[in-house]
């Protein structure tokens, strides 16, 4: 009955005529990564084992390039497209270009990592752009339905990634796990999109947001929008739907956990800011006050008793998504606006540190405890020191993308009137602090006690972690041009909802 | 040269010259000699392009000089704003005159990651000029938490025994203290829609702040947590004695000399500039505390076996003095207090060299390892006796005009207030001559240490200036207060009803 009413719903658009060749341009970095994707996937049977994984590497390496030149194209026809289903505004375009960018920086990693672990490329690479192309979709979708396949997209290639290290158990319980789970997570999103269509008669953000203005709040919409929080939650790893993220962070191969942990997040956030910000449901923000507080408490106080880098850091991003939530409960623009800077500046610096972690772990996940990076500030002090610079980030210490980005989402609480929480949030980040400096006590204030071998830094994962330095340095000092972006598009995301009109409310007959 | 355009370039030129220095360091090679002459010239250079400030500073004008205001980030409203008044101005001149005193006390001391060492050195100066130099409440704190780093480095990786505890603790204690001071700020963003400090106090002062007065207790006491730890107030000194003891020499020196006193300048700019009726209101249990402070930091520093433990405690005895003093209230207790800051900053840092001297020789701070050094160590034991009388408050030398102006200021507020501080002048008399006493009077009780050798030429260089400053200070203060007493009576403006009539002099 549903998918009847759905359809009754697009009646007048599938009137018109086929879609227009700009249709094609406002999706062009998800074609244009798709393809590129399937020509790595299909190269890989005809090429020599031993030889192709630097090949595949280069063309999925040159597949996100051209996604990011792609987008810059989509930049110029900004519009809706395939009717109303997908949106380019300026809020999407930052999305594409960061989700895309650390995709390009993944793949960087992954050329030592794959050559350790002697995996076979072709998919690995193939299954990175493809989530991408979900996660990219995500942030432009604006039709509840589609944001729900994008999900789905960028989900599965996720849950395979994670079981990628095949012979290794912990890395099949990791991928079992996360799958589970996060299948019942999207089922409750699912959910969300059903009730939400059954309380205003619409899958589309904009028609939803009409729909609402009209008339009284359903009851209903209350109920859709915290399942779709339910499902949200679950992506970004916000307390109390966490559970899964130590596990599969520890089991996943380094490089795909410094994806899972930033671009997923991202997408996942880019949603969760069009669900609540554009759809607005008023006096529904306490469930983000509590989860927001919940997974900055729960994160960093689990995170100081982890002796293992990976669970500390996967700890540490259940702490970050608390900071990021804090400023969905600010004031709209605000909030938009801090954390669409937040997930920046966030995705910079996990992006390096776990860069490190990767090339550290000798790439086969084996030098993952604290006591392996005993002496490293001595053994290898350049590493040391750029890992020292993502940990201070993460930490908020001035200089950095960290420490703008925290104030700028806590002035935002604050500016909302939401002293407690913003209280909470700077005391969890002087808390916080502690288990990030263990990690510098261990590479600069020990000596190493057991042999750990340090091998050269390829130029690749060189290039990956300069990448990441500068974008963290340089929100840290020159935040100016990226915060005005992100105010400019969070204002146009906000105003975005659609003076009321005549409402049209599909009589929904559930 | 224009001398407006470099009046205001001034103070950025000395707050980023040292972490200029320190970035050219990264690329040197690795040969410490070269390291060490270069730490030495960008350090004199950053001191001498420091001396600009008092010598052209306008005395008379009230307010705040060589600013420089200039926008940084459009929204939130951040701008790169800086200035100095007769408060901030002599705590710039301390830095940059015990930061050269730092490298040379270092020259010998420190041959492992002698690169890395005066990176960090450099790079603490940088910040800690920030913080008296910066104007704008954003890059106050910018600067404020930009110090913890490199001074727990410098704690952790060149510390003694216990180092990594030290620097843990020192890094939480400040890092937890000073986020509720964020929190505070953020509020006065929020309701004021900028973080210039000035302009932030004159809407506080004319009363166009939304729902300050419900906030402002809580406001003043988050600014007052973050200052009470750095400073350390009572009973947040805890931190203190082990970062001190396992601090390389210079990090002791810079700890006591510079980083409490961020903690005392900013209750002076910030508690009292921004929250004065909050200052009033609870000045009385602030007082407290710092009596508290004087008398227990003076009892503990008495019985304490370890020599820079010692001078740590006396730390605490005679921060609580600037503490008292600021909350008096009173003009001589203003002036009293920013002068004991700066003669502590002398004295201690002299002591703390001084120590650190001997444990370079003996690898011990010990008391009872020594005695009856004065023979074998002569010019060292006169240079220790010049500086702990200065610290001890001898008159004509430094410690004593300023802990005079403080007790005259108590005993205006209160006279139990000033009672109960002067007997702080006479625990301190004791802790520190008694120490002297066992380490430099009577026979040589260890054979080991009749072959110590005396102060070598770096040392002499180290530890000399601080004498002479310390001179200086105590038979010519009218220097120094000249540029002080405007700013304090500045800062007095809101408490002008008893404002007391005697003037600092």
């Amino acid at each position: 009955m549903m998918a009847d009413l759905m359809i009754a719903n697009f009646t007048p658009a599938f009137s018109q005529a086929l879609p227009q060749s700009v249709d094609y341009l406002r999706v062009l970095p998800e074609i244009v990564l798709s393809i590129f994707g399937m020509i790595v996937m299909m190269l890989e049977p005809l090429l020599d084992e031993s030889r192709s994984q630097k090949l595949l590497a280069t063309i999925a390496l040159l597949g996100t390039l051209a996604g990011l030149g792609a987008s810059w194209v989509m930049a110029q026809s900004p519009g809706l497209a395939f009717w109303n289903m997908v949106q380019v505004d300026s809020f999407s375009i930052f999305f594409h270009v960061l989700v895309i960018a650390i995709a390009a920086v993944v793949i960087l990693t992954s050329f030592e990592y794959m050559a350790v672990q002697r995996i076979r490329a072709g998919e690995y690479y193939a299954l990175i752009l493809f989530g991408t192309v979900g996660m990219a979709l995500m942030s432009s979708a604006v039709e509840l339905v589609l944001i729900f396949i994008a999900l789905e997209i960028s989900s599965i290639s996720s849950y395979v990634l994670t079981g990628f290290r095949r012979n290794d158990a912990a890395s099949a319980e990791a991928s079992l796990k996360y799958f589970l789970l996060g299948s019942f997570a999207t089922a409750f999103f699912l959910y969300g999109i059903a009730l939400m269509f059954g309380a205003t008669g619409s899958t589309n953000i904009d028609q939803i947001t009409k729909n609402l203005q009209a008339g009284p709040l359903p009851m209903l919409a209350y109920v859709a929008v915290a399942f779709m929080f339910v499902g949200l939650g679950f992506k970004v790893a916000a307390a109390p739907f966490h559970v899964w993220t130590p596990d599969v962070y520890e089991g996943a191969p380094a490089p795909i956990v410094g994806l899972m942990s930033t671009a997923p997040k991202a997408a996942a956030f880019a949603v969760l800011l069009r669900v609540i910000f554009v759809i607005h449901v008023p006096g529904g923000l306490w469930l983000i006050w509590v989860a927001a507080a919940l997974s900055m408490t729960l994160g960093n106080l689990c995170a100081v008793v982890q002796s293992n880098v990976k669970r500390l850091l996967a700890y540490s991003s259940i702490a970050h998504a608390g900071y990021l939530l804090v400023a969905f409960a600010a004031a709209p623009e605000l909030g938009a606006s801090a954390a669409m800077f937040y997930t920046a500046s966030y995705a910079a610096m996990n992006l390096g540190a776990f860069a490190v972690v990767s090339h550290f772990a000798n790439a086969g996940e084996r030098y993952v405890t604290l006591e392996d990076y005993e002496g490293l500030g001595r053994s290898s002090p350049l590493l040391a020191a750029a890992l020292t610079i993502f940990l201070l980030s993460l930490i908020g210490i001035p200089m950095t993308g960290g420490f703008f980005a925290k104030f700028y989402v806590f002035s935002a609480a604050m500016k909302a009137h939401l002293i407690w929480l913003t209280i909470i949030g700077v005391v969890n980040s002087g808390v916080g602090a502690y288990y990030y400096l263990r990690i510098m006590v261990m590479m600069y204030m020990r000596e190493a006690r057991k042999p750990v071998p340090v091998t050269l830094v390829p130029v690749t994962l060189g290039l990956a972690l300069a990448t990441c330095l500068a974008a963290t340095i340089y929100l840290g000092v020159l935040p100016d041009s990226v915060l005005r972006y992100t105010q400019g598009s969070a204002q146009q995301l906000v105003h975005q909802a659609p003076e009321t009109s005549a409402p049209t409310r599909v009589s929904a007959n559930f | 040269m224009n001398t407006d355009l470099f009046s205001s370039a001034i103070l950025t030129l000395i707050t980023f010259a040292p972490l200029a220095g320190g970035l050219l360091l990264v690329l040197a090679p690795r040969r410490d000699r070269d390291i060490r002459i270069f730490a030495l010239v960008v350090s004199l250079l950053t001191f001498v392009l420091s001396l600009h400030l008092p010598v052209y500073f306008h005395r008379a004008q009230t307010g705040f000089q060589y600013q420089v205001d200039k926008p940084w980030v459009s929204t939130p409203n951040i701008h790169y704003h800086m200035g100095v008044d007769g408060i901030s101005l002599w705590l710039v001149v301390l830095t940059t005159f015990l930061t050269p005193l730092c490298v040379l006390i270092s020259w010998k001391s420190i041959h492992e990651r002698t690169k890395e060492f005066f990176i960090l050195l450099l790079v603490l100066e940088t910040a800690l000029i920030g913080v008296f130099t910066s104007l704008d409440l954003f890059l106050f704190y910018f600067f404020w938490e930009a110090t913890l780093i490199p001074m727990a480095l410098l704690i952790g990786i060149f510390g003694h025994e216990r180092k990594v505890y030290a620097a843990v603790k020192f890094f939480m204690y400040t890092m937890i203290g000073s986020v509720f001071m964020l929190a505070a700020i953020l509020w006065l963003y929020a309701h004021t829609g900028s973080f210039d400090f000035v302009v932030v106090r004159d809407q506080i002062m004319s009363g166009a702040v939304p729902q300050f007065p419900a906030a402002a207790q809580w406001l003043f006491l988050g600014f007052f947590l973050a200052f009470a730890v750095k400073v350390p107030l009572f009973p947040f000194h805890t931190w203190l004695p082990d970062a001190h003891v396992e601090a390389p020499t210079a990090g002791s020196v810079l700890l006591a000399g510079v980083l409490l006193k961020m903690g005392t300048y900013g209750l002076l700019r910030f508690n009292l500039g921004l929250f004065p009726e909050q200052a009033r209101r609870n000045a009385p249990w602030i007082m407290a505390l710092a009596l508290i402070g004087i008398i227990y930091g003076a009892l503990v520093a008495m019985v304490q076996p370890n020599m820079k433990k010692l001078i740590a405690y006396s730390s605490v005895s005679h921060l609580g003095f600037v503490v008292l003093g600021i909350f008096s209230f009173t003009q001589a207790g203003l002036n009293g207090a920013m002068f004991v800051m700066l003669a502590h900053g002398i004295s201690t840092g002299g002591l703390f060299m001084l120590s650190g001297i001997l444990h370079e020789r003996r690898h011990t701070y010990e008391i009872s390892e020594f005695g009856g050094l004065a023979s074998p160590m002569p010019l060292y034991a006169a240079s220790y006796l010049f500086i702990v009388l200065a610290s001890a408050g001898l008159p004509l030398l430094n410690g004593f005009i300023g802990e005079f102006l403080v007790m005259s200021g108590a005993f205006q507020d209160k006279a139990v207030y000033g009672i109960l501080a002067a007997t702080g002048i006479i625990w301190s008399a004791i802790y520190l001559l008694w120490m002297y006493q066992r380490v430099f009077y009577g026979k040589v009780t260890h054979a080991v240490n009749n072959s110590l050798l005396d102060l070598s030429g770096f040392e002499k260089l180290a530890v000399w200036p601080c004498a002479l400053v310390a001179l200086v200070m105590g038979v010519a203060p009218i220097m120094w207060l000249g540029a002080i007493d405007p700013a304090v009576q500045a800062a007095l403006t809101p408490f002008v009803s008893v404002a007391s009539r005697m003037v600092g002099r």
